[in-house]
């Protein structure tokens, strides 16, 4: 996911919360995303000072953290179980870039590492999600 | 909980009016009519996008000409459209250029949130969707995700195309979805199944595209698209819909 849009996913994502809860502050928010997304931590911390709005004072001095999920896959050809990291060696840098834009595209590049099968199962790894939202 | 879903609602707060093509059958003329609709729109002045969701048989790139080269989208605070023809367009063929990508359900549903969640659509007037044939996913997602989409049904009188877009003009129904009407395509005779079909389910009959034979030399130049008998005929009828748009 492109880290602008995940941020700006987040703040809205927070700010309607806050709506809906009468919240005055917003004092944390955890977000986990899939490996596959590839998201660059400093990008989207980057982003997140982008695009949380000055006179937001729910959004002053909020901590805001980022947990990975890490990737696993198992073919459903073969049954062999792997990570994005034993799938890396034939990708190119075009097709990474593809992924991290919509991690779907896995299918179109990542092929099982045992058997070459394009039909794999994502167990983990892939989404985006707030685990919580903390305020008063 | 999914903050893409609250990211989707901000990137399309600033357009006006989504339409999505759909009929369920395949090969009904959905990409032709959703590209030629878009390119007369843009031509009329309405500022539109044009969004490609057959997530596994993206073709509206084919249409229109479009060679994607090495090049992705250009980012800036989320992902650009692509201009043509006046066109925003965006596809996941943007992304997967030539790979073919198998998708399942659960995939399908992912891969459209996260195109709704990057794309900057900015201010439009009107976003047109291409939809894929079935009833599936993507339909389902779309009437979930996009509750205002207004769904442009194109139909043709085969009967064999008559009897699924029943059912899809059915569902759409009981999802209490809006109906903008439906539209007939590769008219060849006097028939007027679709028609009474269309009354059936009380929904607007919004006219019909002839059989025409020089779509296939057009598709490739979106100035090609919007000379052909078909853009002709469609640009009359959308002239209903949209007082923006001038019938001949
Ligand atoms: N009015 C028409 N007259 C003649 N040919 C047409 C007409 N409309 C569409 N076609 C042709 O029919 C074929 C299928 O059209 P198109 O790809 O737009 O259908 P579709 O409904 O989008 O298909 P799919 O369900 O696979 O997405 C194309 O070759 C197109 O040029
Ligand atoms: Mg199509
Ligand atoms: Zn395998």
């Amino acid at each position: 996911m492109h880290e602008f849009a995940l941020a700006d996913a987040v703040i809205s994502a927070a700010l309607e919360t806050a709506d809906k809860q009468n919240l005055s502050h917003i004092t944390a928010i955890a977000v986990r995303i899939g490996e596959l997304q590839q998201i660059d931590r400093e990008t989207f911390e980057f982003a997140l000072k982008e695009v949380i709005p000055n006179s937001e004072p729910r959004l002053a001095g909020t901590s805001i953290t980022l947990e990975v999920q890490h990737a696993s896959f198992r073919c459903r050809a073969c049954e062999a179980e792997f990570t994005l990291d034993q799938t890396r060696g034939p990708l190119v840098e075009d097709q990474l870039e593809a992924i991290h834009f919509i991690p779907e595209l896995a299918r179109a590049f990542i092929r099982c590492p045992d058997c070459r099968s394009l039909d794999f199962e994502l167990l983990t790894g892939r989404g985006v999600s707030i685990d919580y939202i903390e305020g008063e | 909980m999914d903050p893409r879903l609250a990211g989707v609602r901000k990137r399309l707060a600033g357009i006006d009016r989504i339409i999505a093509v759909t009929g369920g059958k395949g090969g009904i003329g959905k990409s032709v009519v959703s590209v030629s609709l878009s390119l007369l729109l843009a031509e009329s002045g309405l500022r539109t996008g044009l969004l490609d969701l057959d997530l596994t048989g993206p073709t509206d790139h084919v249409l229109l000409g479009l060679d994607f080269g090495e090049q992705f989208p250009s980012e800036e605070f989320g992902v650009d459209p692509m201009l043509v023809g006046g066109v925003r367009f965006m596809s996941i063929a943007c992304f997967s250029k030539q790979s073919p990508a198998a998708l399942r359900g659960r995939d399908v549903t992912n891969a459209l949130i996260e195109m709704l969640a990057i794309t900057r659509w900015d201010e439009l007037d009107v976003l047109v969707l291409d939809m894929p044939p079935g009833l599936g996913d993507t339909s389902l997602d779309i009437v979930r995700l996009l509750e205002r989409a207004e769904h442009l049904v194109l139909a043709t009188s085969s009967r064999v195309v008559l009897e699924t877009v029943r059912r899809t003009l059915d569902v759409l129904a009981q999802l209490r979805t809006r109906v903008l009407g439906v539209l007939e395509n590769m008219k060849s005779d006097s028939s007027q199944a679709v028609e009474q079909l269309a009354s059936r389910f009380s929904v607007p009959y919004l006219g019909s595209l002839p059989e025409d034979s020089s779509l296939e030399l057009a598709t490739g130049t979106a100035e090609s698209l919007v000379r052909t008998p078909t853009a002709r005929a469609l640009r009359e009828v959308i002239s209903a819909v949209f007082p923006q748009v001038r019938g001949s």
